[in-house]
């Protein structure tokens, strides 16, 4: 399916014929009541959350354990992400951006929830979520502290706004003491907000969720 | 909180953890499915049937079926279960999807699209 996509017009971008014949199914039942809009939202929030990100964590393990790798995914991320099959229409131009101990990237869409899919799942509610488009450029810390992170004060936040032609990867910075693990353990560790940059990645035996 | 069991059926991509989305319409796709069958309007033995007849007949079509067109599957039986359990009339799920198309074109980009008038 070509993508009509383009600069110069002004109309949101049309959802392939698959995704608009879904719509139409979806808004018939929901309005007919023979499905649950909430119940759906819940089941494809666990999908986000525990299914999605897995692919983008996949990623980010190998960049921590692979330093052509990790150079060549900073040189091209879609060509480095292709190279585990991560590749979807949508998934061409995705930009990674590491965290440092001196910068932090967080990833934003002002305009409506552009996200790099084919890594990280469905985007989350909030993502979504006008709040978190209009805080997240003007008042990042703010919205950091939201998600329970604090930074140094003299790290450096670059807030990174998507559009429908670039999305964004965060690579979070590897934990400390992490050396030992497998690349399999590692991926555990990476969480879908850690690569939004609305969060860190775990440290190693922390569990709970992301 | 707990969700409905959604057995896996043969040919699903998925991981250890369940099944895996290459693009947002497919888990849409999925979850229309997965509730449907929990509010009791099909069983997920009727489900897995329609949804393998749909396969069949895209294999033989010439579908090579290699798991990138296995939504295309899913939502097909979609709209064939949902039409033979009289849930959605084949018409109205055209014109609809055609109101959605035009809603989108004429929404610009970065607001909600809705859509204009109900049919």
């Amino acid at each position: 399916m070509p993508s009509e996509h383009s600069h110069d017009h002004d109309h949101s971008e049309v959802p392939s014929d698959l995704a608009l014949r879904v719509k139409a199914l979806e808004s018939l039942l929901v309005e007919k009541g023979l499905v649950d809009p909430a119940a759906l939202e819940i089941l494809i929030d666990t999908y986000e959350t525990k299914v999605g990100p897995r692919n983008g964590a996949k990623v980010v393990a190998h960049a921590w354990s692979d330093p052509d790798y990790k150079a060549r995914l900073l040189a091209d991320g879609s060509k480095a992400i292709a190279e585990f099959g991560f590749d979807g229409r949508q998934g061409k131009d995705i930009v990674v951006v590491e965290n440092t101990e001196q910068v932090h990237n967080m990833v934003v869409c002002t305009l409506c929830s552009c996200y790099p899919w084919p890594v990280l799942g469905l985007p989350p509610v909030w993502y979504k979520a006008s709040p978190y488009r209009a805080r997240a450029v003007r008042d990042p810390v703010g919205v950091l502290k939201d998600f329970g992170v604090t930074l140094p004060e003299d790290v450096e936040i670059r807030v990174w706004d998507s559009t429908a032609e670039l999305r964004y990867l965060v690579l979070p910075q590897r934990p400390a003491g992490t050396e030992g693990l497998s690349e399999a353990d590692l991926a555990e560790l990476v969480t879908r907000d850690s690569m939004i940059g609305t969060g860190l990645a775990k440290q190693p035996g922390a569990g709970g969720t992301p | 909180m707990s969700t409905p069991a959604t057995p896996a059926l043969p040919g699903q991509p998925g991981d250890e953890a369940g099944p895996v989305f290459r693009e947002p319409w497919e888990a849409q796709a999925f979850a229309l499915a997965v509730e449907l069958s929990a509010a009791g309007h099909f069983t997920w033995n009727e489900w897995a049937e329609t949804l393998g007849a749909e396969i069949k007949a895209a294999q033989a079509a010439g579908d090579p079926d290699l798991g990138d067109t296995y939504y295309h599957h899913w939502l097909a039986a979609l709209e064939r279960l949902t039409a033979e359990k009289g849930l959605v009339v084949p018409d109205d799920r055209r014109s609809r999807r055609d109101a959605w198309e035009q809603a989108y074109r004429d929404t610009p980009h970065g607001r909600p699209v809705e859509l204009k008038k109900r049919p």
